[in-house]
């Protein structure tokens, strides 16, 4: 089930410069896990040491912020697009 | 200084938009995210839109544009043939000047535009900052009328 996910630019040298990467899985966990077992410089980009979305990465399926869904359970499918983009934030 | 500063253009309804919002969300910070041309991989300082965001931090110290608004803003951004260019954030007591924070969070977008808009006095002071490799230069703002 080959899910399309689009990695903003400094997060490409840690997939060998891809800026978007074919994955597997059911869930956007699923897909995180993929990518990170082939591209593990990704692993601490995208989740923190609880398992959990990263705190200032924004990850969407389909255009929806997968927060306001089931975070890292929420379900994907064939065809669909996960897209992170680093947080605007600061103080 | 090993980077470029474009001049901030904006006209006066976007000044406004972006000071309004700002105090329309006090106490707290508020936030917001610029769209513009890019050429040459650098915006050329016009403003196409200034977007006022949600802030999702709902912090009087800290600000995160809501993720929602960021991914909107983008294709918009992208309908247009632009990009999204810059931020603007309030800081409600201090100077409008980047924070620790701001400088570490501004890593991932170095191209972009980081606009501070201090509300500290009776008067509100607008500045415009590149932040590169955690260096700060200030922009020149030009209003158009």
């Amino acid at each position: 089930m080959p899910i399309e996910v689009r990695l903003p630019t400094l997060l490409r040298p840690h997939a060998d410069g891809a800026a978007s990467v074919s994955a597997t899985g059911a869930t956007v966990g699923d897909v995180f896990a993929d990518l990170t077992a082939r591209y593990p410089g990704l692993s601490d980009q995208l989740v923190d040491e609880s398992g959990s979305i990263h705190k200032f990465v924004n990850v969407y399926r389909n255009d929806d912020d997968v927060r306001y869904l089931d975070q890292l359970d929420t379900k994907v499918t064939d065809g669909d697009v996960v897209a992170i983009l680093p947080a605007v934030a600061g103080g | 200084m090993g980077f470029a500063s474009p001049t901030l253009r904006l006209t006066e309804d976007q000044y406004r938009t972006i000071v309004g919002h700002c105090y329309d969300g006090l106490p707290n910070e508020a936030c917001g995210l610029l769209v513009g041309p890019v050429s040459n991989g650098e915006p050329s300082g016009a403003v196409s839109e200034a977007r006022p965001c949600r802030n999702e931090a709902a912090s009087a110290l800290t600000y995160r544009v809501d993720g929602r608004d960021q991914i909107a803003a983008m294709r918009a951004a992208e309908a247009r043939g632009d990009e999204i260019v810059g931020c603007w954030h309030s800081h409600t007591h201090t100077d409008a000047y980047p924070s620790p924070t701001d400088v570490e969070q501004a890593t991932w977008y170095p191209e972009w535009v980081y606009v501070l808009v201090s509300l500290r006095d009776d008067e509100p002071v607008l500045r415009a900052y590149r932040i590169r490799d955690e260096v700060i230069a200030e922009c020149r703002v030009v209003l158009d009328r």
